[in-house]
């Protein structure tokens, strides 16, 4: 086992970050030399120019601050909407659940591209088009179907036993849920505020339909507008990309605490 | 509280939500279906089911793009459920350096979608990436040439990217299944002589069971609607070679304009994974017996 296990995480870390690396090649070599050399592993001569110019230059700090807002909160909102949503289907039966059910995979199946126009005319009515509380509402309401069907496997995934035990001993439901099931789900609600805040992070569509000041644009959005402003900067856009992963991933390396504990040892016997 | 009330009272905010902002502009847009609209006057003209008449009779690229969506989602899912599953169990027993190489390998489900195509455009540009050299190093190629130009194999570029992409997402939300198994249950299992492949298929398998089955189902869907990394790469060619239904949608709705036949093949589409879905709706619920 342990012998075959080595070249698969190798072979996994290859796969995962080469591209990355060539974007990093492509984002530190000076624009002259990216066609000249041809396919090269290293550049002869590196530049943070291009760092430089997306940094300083374009109003990227503003993008990534209004990223980080929208993120966060879309995550946290979803989270804590999909706990309650999820334990509703997971723990009852209820007249209208499969309907429900059915209504919730609905959402996800209609091509985006064909409720954006609906969508711009409520955030119109709410008058919170071009702001990103509006895109705030879009993303909770769009990741909301799959976080609570998330969170419900997860409860569904955990022994009710438990639970049951705790509210025959006096527990409310509500404090069965607090006490027993959720630090149970600790790594699902780890994985779905994970899930959620990336999702945010990276969505492009919405944020270019429904923002257009420059002061409450995302990220994606800003990157995409870069790109068609200025034609194509190969070296600018890479730097770009390679500056909006740093984020992310502090962020999951943060959330990965949650998903590696699973603070189920001992729950059994306790 | 009134039992059949109270699972009710968890759901609402989050049907308030569903509701306003994505079941009023997902009625709105299948209405669209009905309506032939006009570029020039910007008025919109009630027609009925004739569009619908239209992709039945007379759009060959539909069938066409029918086929490419069903190879993309397919391959894409398979190696996507498979590798992530492989990455979990990885993740899961644990190794020297877990805490570093774990963030890392999440890294490609970070990435806003259009980025993902266009890093891959250049890995198999054979002026800017290497990948046309190595297929040509390993004898998959006779030339360095780009894949994404000839109409046979240019569907396995965005597939490859879409790969790289999604691992992640089956990889965390399996692992996070995997954690949630209480470790009693394995040493329970292990004092009555029940270890290794036994364990796997009689224990973990079981409780990871719901979770495999709402990613396959979700992904699935996400996958079949999820245009922009083709758009990107190829946008659809060369000779519809690419082409699926969504970006085909893509492609009626924002270049050719055409918000009502977009619409039209926005239902088919609904339709087509409504079946899925429902296939597998019913699985799980047939499952949640063993648990």
């Amino acid at each position: 086992m342990k012998v075959i296990k080595y070249p698969f995480i190798i072979g996994f870390l290859t796969f995962t970050l080469f591209p990355v690396f060539w974007m990093f090649k492509i984002s530190i070599t000076p624009d002259r030399l990216l066609y000249s050399e041809g396919i090269v592993a290293w550049p002869s001569n590196t530049t943070w120019d291009h760092y430089y110019a997306v940094l300083i230059e374009g109003s990227f700090p503003d993008y990534f601050l209004n990223s980080f807002i929208v993120s966060i909160t879309t995550a946290a909102l979803v989270t804590i909407f999909a706990v309650l949503g999820g334990y509703a289907l997971s723990r009852f039966q209820f007249r209208g659940k499969i309907a429900l059910l059915i209504i919730l995979l609905l959402t996800q199946m209609f091509p985006i591209v064909m409720v954006i126009a609906p969508i711009y005319n409520v955030l119109t009515y709410i008058n919170l088009v071009d702001s990103i509380s509006g895109l705030i509402l879009v993303y909770t309401a769009f990741n909301l179907p799959f976080a609570c069907f998330l969170m419900q496997s997860f409860y569904d995934g955990t022994p009710m036993e438990l639970e049951e035990a705790a509210m025959i001993d006096g527990c409310t439901r509500m404090q069965a849920l607090e006490k027993i099931t959720l630090p149970l789900c600790l790594p699902g609600i780890g994985a779905t505020l994970g899930f959620v805040f990336t999702a945010a992070w990276s969505e492009l569509l919405f944020a270019l339909m429904f923002i257009s000041r420059q002061s409450q644009m995302t990220f994606p959005a800003g990157i995409m507008n870069f790109v068609t402003k200025f034609s194509v900067d190969w070296g600018q856009m890479a730097a770009a990309m390679i500056l909006a992963l740093i984020p992310v991933c502090i962020f999951f390396a943060y959330i990965q605490k949650f998903i590696v504990q699973g603070l189920t040892a001992g729950a059994l016997k306790g | 509280m009134n039992k059949s009330f109270e699972p009710w009272l968890y759901l609402a905010p989050m049907l308030l939500f569903i509701l306003l902002l994505v079941l009023v502009p997902l009625i709105t847009g299948i209405s669209y279906a009905f309506y032939n609209f006009d570029l020039i006057s910007g008025t919109r003209e009630f027609v009925g089911l004739d569009q619908f008449i239209r992709i039945l009779n007379e759009d060959e690229i539909f069938l066409t793009s029918l086929v490419n969506t069903l190879f993309w989602t397919s391959t894409s899912l398979f190696f996507q459920f498979t590798l992530g599953l492989a990455l979990a169990l990885l993740l899961n027993n644990g190794f020297r350096g877990i805490k570093l190489i774990q963030p890392v390998l999440f890294v490609p489900w970070a990435v806003p979608s259009f980025l993902i195509g266009l890093m891959w455009v250049w890995m198999f540009n054979p002026v800017t990436g290497p990948l046309p050299y190595l297929f040509e190093w390993l004898g998959l190629m006779d030339l360095p040439e780009n894949i994404l130009s000839d109409p046979d194999h240019a569907m396995w570029g965005p597939i490859t990217a879409n790969v790289w992409f999604g691992i992640p997402f089956f990889t965390i939300m399996l692992l996070a299944a995997l954690r949630s198994i209480p470790r009693e249950i394995y040493e329970a299992a292990s004092m009555d002589g029940v270890s290794g492949l036994q364990a796997f298929r009689h224990i973990t398998l079981p409780l990871i069971a719901p979770t495999i089955i709402i990613t396959l189902m979700i992904r699935a869907i996400w996958v079949a609607n999820f245009a922009e990394i083709i758009i990107v790469m190829t946008n659809g060619g060369p000779a519809n070679s690419t082409q699926i239904v969504a970006t085909y949608i893509y492609d009626t709705a924002y270049q050719k304009m055409d918000f009502g036949y977009a619409s039209v093949l926005s239902i088919a589409l609904l339709f087509m994974l409504m079946i899925y879905g429902f296939t597998l709706g019913h699985i799980r619920r047939k499952m949640k017996v063993y648990i």
